[in-house]
C-alpha cells in the first residue's frame, strides 16, 4: 500500500508531499524525501525495551516500572530541567507543560541552542515575514545568510525558494537571483549567482553598513568594512533595492557567532529599511521539525517561547538564566528529562558533564549518546510514523502528522500522561 | 597553527542524526575540516589526526579537506566532539558560542576517541 502526501518529521520544511510504501506494517520505500527525510522515515536501529540503570548498567524492565521511576526522580528533584520537544508533537508539550507546572520544573526546547537567540531578535524589533507560499511565488531575489540549506534543508530550495516556480516565478531558478553570505564556500554557495564571504564574526558590521548604503550614507562608510570593501556592499545593498520581492533566509551563522541576538535584531531593521524601497521579507531557517510549533504551544501557555520556569508558582522566563546551559553550567537544577534530543553531543562540554552527574530520564525512539548515561530510559513511537498529532513548519504553518504504521512502543503524549499520573499519586501519598 | 572553529551541519552529520551511534553520525562528526592549504601546510595525509585545543578543552579528530574553507578557519559538523572545544558562557542570551572560536591545531599520533570513552570521560 503506498500512502500519498505523508509529512517528513525531520526538518523545519515540514515537506508534505512523501510518498511511503508499507507492507504488512513494515515501512519499505519512501519516495520523494531527501537523504535526511527517508534515513529517518525508514528508521534505524530502535530502543526496545525501557531501562532503568542499576550499579552502573541499564537493565530492562516494563513501562509501568520506568514510569514510577521517573516520577520518583522527579518528584525527589527541587528543580528539575525539561529539556528538548523539537521533534516531538505539539500535543506532547502539552503534557509536559503540566508536568513541569506540577513539579516547579523548566521546560526548554532546542532552540536555546539554535534559534533562540533569533526569538529574541524578534521579541525586541518584530519582523517582517511571510510564509514559505508567498516567496516561492513572488520573491525574485533569495538570500542565505549564514545557512547552508544544501546541506541542512536539502528540499527547502526545490520546493519553496530560489529553485521553486511559482505562480509569478514561472521559471523557477532562471528568473530569480540568489545570494549567499557566509564565512565559507558551502555548497549552498557554489550554486549561488553572488557569494560574498565575510570574516567569522562580522555579520553585524556588515548588515550595519548595508543598513547605512540603504539609508543613503555611502559615503561616511571606510574603503573596508571588515575585510569586504565598500564597493561590493554597495553592489550588494543595490542588489537587495531592485528586487521585486526579495526574502533573507538565514542560519545558526548569525545565531552561533558574535553578537547572537543582536545580528537577528540588526537584520531585522536592515529588512524593515529595505521596505521603504521594494518589497523584503526574513525568516529562520529552524532546524528540528517542530521547533516552531513547541515554541508556539510554550508561548500561548506561559506567555514565553522558551526557557520557561515554573519554579515560582508563575512562568518565569529570562534567557541567560533559565536556558538550559546556564542551568547546568551554574548547577542550577538536580534532574532532567530529556525527550526527543540528544544534550550529550549538542551542548558544550561543561554542561554534558553537570548533566551527566545528575539523575536523567530519556524518552526517545533511538539510542544515542544521552542513552549512555541516562538512567531510565523509555522508548518512545516516532511522531509522523507511528503517533499522530501537530507540527508547525519553519513559517508557522500548522500541519497535522498521520499514523503511517502500528508499533508496541506508546507515544511521548502517553507516556508523559503516564510519569504525570505516578507523579500525582506520589504527591498524594507524601 | 592558529586557527578559527566553526561548527554547523552537513548532509552526513544530518543523516546520521536519527542514528547517532551509527560509524556514519560517529565518523563525520569525529573529523575536523581544513582549507587544502592548511592541510598541506600541516603535512597531514589520510589517516592523519589531529588534535585540537581551545581555551574551554580539547579533543583529537580525524582531519579532512574542504575546498569552501579559506585558510586559517576549521570546519567541524556539529556534535560531541565539536563540543569538546566549546565554552559554556552564553553571554546572557542562552546561547554558547558555537562558531568563532580560537583554537590551536597540531597533527598528532593519538586516536580519536570511541563515542563511549569520550562520554564516559565526563562522568
Ligand atoms: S527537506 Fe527536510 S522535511 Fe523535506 S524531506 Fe528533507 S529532511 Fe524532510
Amino acid at each position: 500500500m503506498e500512502i500519498e502526501d505523508v509529512l517528513c518529521t525531520f526538518c523545519g520544511c515540514l515537506c508534505d508531499d512523501i510518498r511511503v510504501e508499507v507492507k504488512e506494517g513494515r515501512i519499505e520505500k519512501v519516495r520523494g524525501a531527501c537523504r535526511l527525510g527517508s534515513s529517518k522515515i525508514m528508521g534505524h536501529n530502535r530502543i526496545k525495551s525501557p531501562m532503568i540503570r542499576v550499579n552502573g548498567t541499564l537493565k530492562e524492565t516494563s513501562y509501568e516500572d520506568a514510569y514510577r521511576k521517573a516520577a520518583e526522580i522527579l518528584v525527589s528533584a527541587k528543580h528539575p530541567l525539561l529539556y528538548g520537544w523539537a521533534s516531538t508533537t505539539c500535543e506532547a508539550l502539552k503534557k509536559g507543560i503540566l508536568l513541569a507546572e506540577e513539579i516547579g520544573g523548566v521546560v526548554d526546547t532546542t532552540a536555546t541552542v539554535c534559534h533562540g537567540p533569533s526569538i529574541i531578535g524578534i521579541e525586541e524589533k518584530g519582523l517582517v515575514g511571510s510564509t514559505l507560499g508567498q516567496i516561492k511565488n513572488r520573491a525574485d531575489l533569495i538570500v542565505f545568510w549564514g545557512c547552508n540549506p544544501s546541506e541542512a534543508h536539502p528540499r527547502h530550495t526545490l520546493r519553496y525558494s530560489s529553485n521553486a516556480c511559482g505562480r509569478f516565478t514561472p521559471d523557477g531558478r532562471k528568473g530569480r537571483k540568489v545570494l549567499v553570505i557566509d564565512v565559507r564556500e558551502t555548497r549552498t554557495a557554489r550554486n549561488a549567482d553572488r557569494f560574498l564571504r565575510i570574516q567569522p564574526g562580522t555579520d553585524y558590521e556588515i548588515i550595519s553598513a548595508l543598513r547605512m548604503i540603504i539609508g543613503g550614507k555611502a559615503e561616511s562608510l571606510p574603503e573596508n568594512i571588515a575585510g569586504v570593501s565598500r564597493k561590493e556592499l554597495i553592489e550588494i545593498a543595490e542588489m537587495m533595492k531592485s528586487a521585486k520581492f526579495g526574502a533573507i533566509f538565514f542560519g545558526l551563522g548569525l545565531t552561533h557567532s558574535r553578537g547572537r541576538y543582536k545580528n537577528v535584531d540588526n537584520a531585522l531593521s536592515l529588512v524593515s529599511e529595505l521596505n521603504s524601497h521594494t518589497k523584503f521579507v526574513i525568516m529562520a531557517m529552524r532546524g528540528h521539525y517542530n521547533v516552531t510549533g513547541v515554541g508556539q504551544v510554550l508561548a500561548w501557555s506561559s506567555g514565553y517561547p522558551m526557557a520557561v520556569d515554573y519554579a515560582r508558582g508563575a512562568p518565569y522566563y529570562n534567557p541567560g538564566e533559565t536556558s538550559c546551559c546556564d542551568l547546568l553550567s551554574r548547577r542550577d537544577v538536580d534532574a532532567a528529562l530529556i525527550i526527543a534530543s540528544d544534550p550529550a553531543s549538542n551542548l558544550p562540554r561543561g554542561c554534558v558533564e553537570a548533566l551527566a552527574e545528575m539523575p536523567v530520564i530519556q524518552i526517545d525512539p533511538f539510542e544515542n549518546p544521552t542513552t549512555l548515561f541516562a538512567d531510565v530510559v523509555i522508548p518512545s513511537a516516532i511522531a509522523g510514523i507511528e503517533a499522530e498529532g501537530t507540527a508547525y513548519r519553519m513559517d508557522g504553518l500548522s500541519l497535522r502528522l498521520r499514523k503511517l504504521v502500528d508499533t508496541e512502543h506508546p507515544s511521548d503524549v502517553e507516556i508523559l500522561q503516564a510519569i504525570l499520573d505516578n507523579v500525582r499519586r506520589l504527591r498524594d501519598d507524601n | 597553527m592558529k586557527a578559527v572553529m566553526i561548527s554547523g551541519r552537513t548532509l552526513a552529520q544530518g543523516a546520521g542524526c536519527e542514528d547517532k551511534m551509527s560509524p556514519l553520525y560517529i565518523n563525520e562528526v569525529s573529523c575536523c575540516y581544513l582549507s587544502e592549504e592548511d592541510y598541506r601546510a600541516l603535512g597531514l595525509s589520510d589517516g592523519k589526526n589531529l588534535l585540537l585545543t581551545s581555551p574551554h578543552g580539547s579533543a583529537v579528530l580525524r582531519a579532512g579537506v574542504d575546498r569552501g574553507l579559506p585558510q586559517g578557519m576549521v570546519f567541524i559538523p556539529m556534535g560531541p566532539w565539536a563540543n569538546m572545544l566549546i565554552g559554556t558562557d552564553t553571554k546572557g542570551c542562552g546561547m554558547p558560542g558555537f562558531k568563532g572560536v580560537e583554537v590551536e591545531v597540531t597533527p598528532t599520533d593519538e586516536k580519536v576517541l570511541d563515542i563511549r570513552e569520550l562520554i564516559s570521560r565526563g562522568r
